[in-house]
């Protein structure tokens, strides 16, 4: 079973700040560590070569500094480790992002199973997963929380939902994105450690893995951000009394004035 | 204060750190209050390769020695000193093997040891032989290609819970400690049993039983070293682990001096936080510095005994002594900061009083060591 787990390194959210001039991410000095939703997803890799045989391997696009990502992945339990980077990816989108990173999978090419975390926790959008699987062509299922079954054939899932789980059954090679009740990610081991210390990630520029130049980076990414900023908190609700009839006569003159 | 470990040894010592914060310090009050032996805890450290730190890496450890495991059982101590015996409870089972068994009992044993499959414990005491520990009487008879073990060893670490047994006993009686040899038993060897779990003040999260020896059978082949051997096997062993309850001692100290640190901080009385009142600020320096002093002579004494120091009893028994009078004096102290508070079991400083009193005692009192110390010096002004 060849198993891909994709992580992206993000900023440690225990201590984000928000620069309140551009109301983006401070970024500096602040520690970056493995995304926490992928962090279950590379637990979950590991337990999936534990029963099936086979091996894992960690996919990360990002800046040179993201190979401490995956040299924390290998120390978790991956076997190899590929860095995708290029200053050609700068500013891609989800779009983009996922395209990247399935040509990367598929200069990969062997694999039977994707996991990911279910978002990232700097950009919440949770839709590189399932662009992957988009770019690939390949069935996806989000919000896993247990792997019933797995076999060389078909994999059968437990898919979080807001009222309770759904049991879907898929055939592999497939992408899964996983939520934090799937399991309790382990600690490190130290001849994990020792493995990551001496581990040298693949590097992949834009070039090795074959991509489109124009589906890359800011050219490739349809989305515009046009404003950020800091919702305004809520005020609290005004309160009516009196009977029910003069209450509904007084909200609807208010909602008449509010022209809503 | 730096000293100095090398890298694989901060990621030791940063790798025991988190898995005491993150997975132990939430369930030590538990395991304090039934008195379970924290198996899931053992699990992780075995998992993570803790238990192979000092183990040879021929043997499947990672080849360091003392210090590496003095940083484990300190890091650990941090959160419980009881879970943390469970970990160095098994570094003193396994010495015998390590420091005298044969290559064949070494590649048998200590491959599982270093992987955390086994636990181990070490035989020593019994109801007539604390201080006094010439005067075992468990023996050990040798019929044919096989030893058989009678008596009753007391009081011992990991007793139960342990697969590997290193035990002293008397094999030949006319030779008084002359006559005395160490074997290894494994758990499940018919003629071995356990009596019951004891009740303990502190470290309560220790496995403490008796281990008892009734016509139990065991390959000749199991015996550490040769016949005669055994006490000088067991002080051997004890001057290497004693750095091991220093450590201990240590990180007992160092987890009630965080608490009354952070209390200290927070709690206000007369208008400020206590820790503005020159009293309290007396009381955490002295707390620091005699734990900084005790923490730097345990690492001392453990980088001496593994730069392969012939003798070092001496040296060992002052890193015990010290750390364990240090550890009560200061986990007394960190109550007195919390005061009421620190005296109910809602803050974990009672705790670690109550752990902090074992160091005193167990491998040698500390009258014991007292006695060890004085005896070197007079030994080595006579040398001279």
């Amino acid at each position: 079973m060849n198993i891909i787990v994709c992580i992206k390194q993000v900023p440690n959210t225990t201590d984000v700040r928000i620069d309140p001039v551009t109301n983006t991410l401070i970024r500096d000095g602040v520690e970056s560590v493995i995304n926490p939703f992928d962090a279950y997803a590379i637990e979950e890799a590991v337990r999936i070569k534990e029963r099936c045989g086979g091996k894992v391997t960690a996919l990360t696009m990002g800046p040179p500094q993201a190979e401490n990502a995956l040299r924390e992945a290998i120390s978790l339990g991956c076997d190899e480790a590929i860095l995708v980077s290029d200053r050609k990816f700068a500013g891609s989108d989800t779009w983009a992002t996922s395209y990247t990173l399935s040509a990367a999978i598929r200069k990969i090419g062997d694999f039977d199973i994707i996991l990911c975390g279910k978002q990232a926790s700097d950009g919440d959008t949770a839709q590189v997963g399932p662009g992957i699987s988009a770019h690939l062509d390949i069935p996806q299922v989000t919000y896993v929380k247990k792997i019933e079954e797995i076999s060389d054939k078909l994999a059968k899932v437990e898919r979080m939902t807001e009222e309770g789980y759904d049991i879907v059954q898929t055939p592999l090679p497939c992408l899964l994105t996983v939520v934090k009740e799937i399991n309790t990610p382990r600690m490190p081991s130290l001849k994990g450690m020792m493995r990551a210390k001496s581990a040298k990630p693949l590097k992949w520029t834009a070039d090795d893995i074959e991509a489109a130049p124009a589906a890359l980076g800011l050219d490739g990414s349809p989305t515009r951000v046009v404003k950020i900023f800091t919702p305004q908190q809520r005020k609290g609700g005004e309160m009516m009394s009196g009977s029910t009839e003069d209450v509904a006569r007084e909200l609807t003159e208010l909602l008449k004035d509010m022209v809503i | 204060m730096d000293y100095l470990i090398t890298e694989q040894q901060t990621m030791i010592r940063d790798l025991a750190r988190k898995i005491a914060d993150e997975k132990i310090k939430p369930v030590a009050a538990h395991y304090d209050e039934t008195e379970e032996f924290a198996w899931p805890i053992m699990k992780i450290l075995a998992d993570s390769d803790l238990f192979g730190v000092y183990i040879p890496e021929k043997y499947g450890g990672l080849g360091g020695g003392i210090l590496d495991m003095c940083l484990v059982t300190e890091e650990l101590s941090r959160a419980c000193g009881g879970i943390a015996l469970g970990y160095a409870g098994t570094g003193l089972g396994t010495l015998p093997i390590l420091l005298h068994g044969s290559e064949e009992q070494k590649q048998k044993y200590l491959p599982d040891i270093a992987k955390g499959k086994r636990l181990a414990a070490f035989c020593l005491t019994e109801a007539e032989a604390g201080s006094d520990a010439g005067s075992i009487k468990t023996t050990a008879r040798k019929e044919g290609d096989k030893y058989i073990l009678n008596g009753t060893k007391q009081w011992i670490t990991n007793a139960g819970e342990a697969e590997i047994y290193t035990v002293v006993a008397i094999t030949d009686k006319a030779k008084g400690i002359r006559g005395a040899s160490a074997f290894i038993v494994e758990k499940g060897t018919p003629g071995m049993e356990f009596g019951k779990k004891e009740k303990k003040m502190g470290i309560r999260a220790s496995a403490t039983r008796e281990v008892i020896f009734n016509n139990c059978e065991i390959p000749a082949a199991n015996l550490i070293s040769k016949e005669g051997m055994g006490f000088i096997v067991a002080l051997k062993t004890l001057d290497t682990s004693r750095p091991g309850v220093a450590a201990q001692a240590v990180g007992i100290a160092q987890g009630a001096l965080d608490c009354a640190l952070e209390y200290s901080r927070t709690r206000v009385q007369f208008g400020q936080p206590i820790s503005s009142f020159q009293a309290i600020q007396h009381m955490l320096a002295d707390m620091g510095t005699q734990l900084e002093a005790a923490r730097a002579l345990t690492y001392a004494t453990a980088r001496m005994s593994d730069s392969g120091a012939k003798a070092m009893s001496k040296d060992s028994a002052m890193a015990k002594l010290f750390a364990s009078d240090m550890a009560m004096k200061v986990t007394t102290d960190a109550v007195q900061i919390l005061a009421g508070y620190g005296y109910m079991r809602d803050y974990p400083v009672e705790k670690y009083m109550r752990d902090a009193k074992i160091t005193q005692i167990y491998e040698g009192t500390n009258q014991i060591q007292r006695n060890v110390i004085a005896a070197n010096m007079i030994k080595e002004k006579i040398k001279k």
